[in-house]
C-alpha cells in the first residue's frame, strides 16, 4: 500500500487583492521510498508539505479530493485525531535548529516529550530509548548532550538532535523541510546520510523538500519539480539531467558544472504557458 | 580567599558546575558594580531579617498599651522611636509592621504575575475573538485609576489584609497581561513552537510547557519593578482605613493614625513614613539593578 496519497491538493491564502494560490492541484504518491520535491523559492514544495500536516495557518485554506496516510484519510480528521498523527505516523525536520529547538528546554527534555506523553512508558526506559536513539545520529556523548541546551550544540548537532527527536515515536513519513541549508557544506552529507540511513532501516517513506538540484539528484529515488504551486516534471532521480521540461533544463541550465565549464551561466527565462500548463501527477 | 575568586573568575571552567557557579559569579560581580541596587538589596535583605525575627528584636509588644507614656519623643527611655498617641511604642510597631508589608507585597508578586501571565500567554497564542476579549478586558482594567479601582474592591468586599491583597492583585495583573501577550506572539511563530506541533502537542502542552517559561524573565524584572507601587498601595489602602484593621501595625494605617497630630507631634507619622520610602526606594534600585543583569538583550 501507498504510505501516502495526495490527490489534487490546494492551498491558497485570501489577500486584499485577491486570493492568492500558493499550491494549485498537486497530485503524488509516496510509498517506501524517498522522494525529492525541488522547485524555487515560492513554487509551493514547503507549503505541500506543511499541509500534509494540516499545519497551514489560518487564513490559509487547504482542499484537496484525498489526502490518505496508509490508506486513511486525514482530511476528515478532528483537530484531536490530527494531534495524533502528527509526530506518530508523519513528522517534519524543519530547516534551521537553531530556531527549531527550544532554547529554554533541556534537549533531553525536548526529545523525549513527546514520546513520554505518546508512549506512556516509564521515564527510565523513555530516557534509555531517547539516549539510544541520539547515539543512532552519531552523537558522541549522548548523556552530556541529554542534560545540554540548545544554545552549547553546533548546527550539525542541533539538527541530528532534530532527526532524533522526530523518529522517536517511529512515524512512518519523514518530511525533511530543507534539512541542510542551515548547514555547512562539509556537514550536510553527514546529516543525510544519518537520516537516510534510519529512513532506510526502518522501512520508513522521505519526503525531501530542496532547492539543490544536485543534492536531491544524488540523494532521492525519484523527484517532483514544483512550478508556481503545480508540479511541472517528475522522474527518476538518477535521470534528472535528462529532464524534458523547459523550466527543469532552465534550473539545471543556470548550475555551474564541473565537468562543463562555462564563461557564462544561463539566466532562468520563465515562460508564462509553465503556469497555466495543468499540473503533471507525481504518482509513481 | 584569593584561590577562591580566582577559581571563580577562570576562564577556564573544569566542569559543568564550575562553568555554572562562574557565571553566576560573574553576574554577581555585575549587579555588585551597581552600588545603588546593593543597597537596594542589603536594605531588603535587612527588612525580611527584622521580620523573621520580630518577636526576639522588638522591645515591646506592639499592641501593649501604656497611656500614662502617650507621644512620647524620639529617643525617650525605653521608647527609642517614641510613642503613638496609645502609648505603643512606634519601633516595635515599625518592626511587626515590616511583617504585614512582606506579606501583602509577596502574595500581589504571586498572583498577579501569574493571572497576568496566564490571561497573556492564552490570549496571544489562541489569538482571534479569544484575543480581542480577553486584551479588552485587560484594557478595560488598566483604563481604571489603580487606587480607585482597589478601593471600589475593598469596599464591596470589606477592609482587611486579604482583601487588600486582593484588590490590589486585581488592578496589578493588566501589565503584566499585556507583557506575556506580547512575548507569546513573537514565541509562537517560531519554529520550535512549530517543531512541537508537529510532533502532535496540543494548545495547553504548549502554552504551558513551552511559552510560560520563555515569558517569566521579562516578567520577573517587571515584578520588582513593581514592588514598590505594591507598597505604596497597600499602605495608600492601609492610610485610608480599607487595608489592615486599627489595632494591626500596619504601616499606612500607622501613618493615618498620626496624622491628627502632625503638627504637634511630627514623629508619629514620619516614622512610618519614612519606613515605607526606604522600602519602596529599595525595591525599585534592586528592580533597576536586577533589569541591567537578566535582561538578555543588553550588551555583554
Amino acid at each position: 500500500m501507498k504510505l501516502l496519497d495526495v490527490e489534487n491538493l490546494k492551498v491558497s491564502f485570501p489577500t486584499r487583492t485577491g486570493v492568492f494560490d500558493a499550491v494549485r492541484g498537486v497530485s503524488f504518491t509516496l510509498g517506501q521510498e524517498r522522494l525529492g520535491i525541488v522547485g524555487e523559492s515560492g513554487s509551493g514544495k514547503s507549503m505541500t508539505g506543511r499541509a500534509i500536516l494540516r499545519l497551514i495557518r489560518p487564513p490559509g485554506r487547504v482542499t484537496a479530493d484525498r489526502i490518505a496516510i496508509e490508506g486513511e484519510d486525514i482530511l476528515s480528521m478532528s483537530e484531536k485525531q490530527m494531534r495524533s498523527v502528527r509526530g506518530q505516523r508523519i513528522s517534519m525536520v524543519l530547516q534551521d535548529p537553531k530556531f527549531s529547538l527550544n532554547p529554554v528546554m533541556r534537549v533531553g527534555d525536548q526529545i523525549t516529550e513527546a514520546y513520554s506523553v505518546h508512549a506512556k512508558s516509564s521515564r527510565a526506559e523513555t530516557r534509555r530509548k531517547a539516549l539510544e536513539m541520539l547515539e543512532a545520529v552519531s552523537i558522541r556523548d549522548p548523556e552530556r548532550v541529554f542534560r545540554s541546551y540548545p544554545h552549547e550544540m553546533s548546527g550539525g548537532m542541533g539538527q541530528r538532535i532534530m532527526i532524533a527527536m522526530m523518529l522517536i515515536p517511529e512515524p512512518k513519513i519523514l518530511i525533511a523541510d530543507e534539512p541542510t541549508s542551515a548547514l555547512d557544506v562539509s556537514v550536510q552529507g553527514q546529516v543525510l546520510n544519518i537520516m537516510d540511513k534510519l529512513v532506510q532501516q526502518r522501512g520508513m517513506g522521505l519526503i525531501l523538500i530542496s532547492h539543490d538540484l544536485n543534492l536531491v539528484s544524488s540523494f532521492c529515488d525519484r523527484v517532483l519539480i514544483m512550478y508556481a504551486g503545480r508540479i511541472v516534471e517528475t522522474c527518476r532521480a538518477d535521470a534528472l539531467h535528462d529532464a524534458q521540461h523547459p523550466y527543469t533544463r532552465g534550473l539545471l541550465n543556470s548550475l555551474p558544472r564541473l565537468d562543463e565549464p562555462r564563461t557564462q551561466l544561463e539566466v532562468l527565462k520563465r515562460d508564462p504557458a509553465w503556469s497555466e500548463a495543468p499540473s503533471v501527477s507525481g504518482a509513481s | 580567599m584569593s584561590s577562591l575568586r580566582n577559581w571563580l573568575i577562570t576562564d577556564t571552567p573544569t566542569s559543568r558546575r564550575h562553568a555554572q557557579l562562574a557565571s553566576f559569579y560573574h553576574g554577581w560581580l555585575e549587579f555588585k558594580a551597581n552600588r545603588l541596587a546593593l543597597l537596594g538589596l542589603v536594605i531588603l535583605c535587612l527588612l525580611v531579617l527584622i521580620a523573621a525575627l520580630a518577636p526576639w528584636i522588638a522591645p515591646h509588644s506592639p499592641f501593649s498599651q501604656d497611656l500614662g507614656n502617650r507621644l512620647q519623643p524620639l529617643g525617650s527611655d525605653e521608647h527609642l522611636l517614641g510613642t503613638d498617641s496609645l502609648g505603643r511604642d512606634l519601633l516595635s510597631r515599625l518592626i511587626y509592621g515590616s511583617r504585614i508589608t512582606l506579606y501583602i507585597v509577596a502574595l500581589v508578586a504571586l498572583i498577579a504575575p501569574i493571572a497576568g501571565l496566564f490571561v497573556g500567554t492564552v490570549a496571544g497564542y489562541v489569538g482571534g475573538w479569544t484575543d480581542t476579549i480577553l486584551m479588552r478586558i485587560t484594557d478595560i482594567f488598566l483604563a481604571f485609576p489603580r487606587l480607585i479601582l482597589a478601593l471600589a474592591f475593598v469596599a464591596a468586599l470589606g477592609a482587611g489584609i486579604e482583601n487588600a491583597v486582593l484588590a490590589i492583585s486585581l488592578t496589578a495583573w493588566p501589565p503584566y497581561a499585556r507583557i506575556a501577550r506580547a512575548e507569546t506572539l513573537s514565541i509562537r511563530r517560531s519554529d520550535y513552537i512549530s517543531a512541537v506541533k508537529l510532533q502532535g502537542a496540543g494548545a495547553l502542552r504548549i502554552i504551558t510547557k513551552h511559552i510560560w517559561p520563555l515569558c517569566i524573565a521579562s516578567l520577573i524584572v517587571r515584578i520588582t519593578l513593581d514592588m514598590a507601587g505594591i507598597i505604596l498601595a497597600a499602605a495608600g489602602l492601609g492610610f485610608l482605613g480599607l487595608g489592615a484593621r486599627p489595632p494591626s501595625p500596619e504601616w499606612g494605617a500607622m501613618i493615618a493614625e498620626g496624622r491628627k497630630f502632625i503638627l504637634d507631634f511630627w514623629w508619629v507619622a514620619t516614622v512610618p513614613g519614612l519606613a515605607i520610602f526606604t522600602v519602596s526606594l529599595a525595591f525599585n534600585l534592586l528592580g533597576d539593578g536586577l533589569r541591567d543583569v537578566l535582561d538578555p538583550k543588553s550588551n555583554k
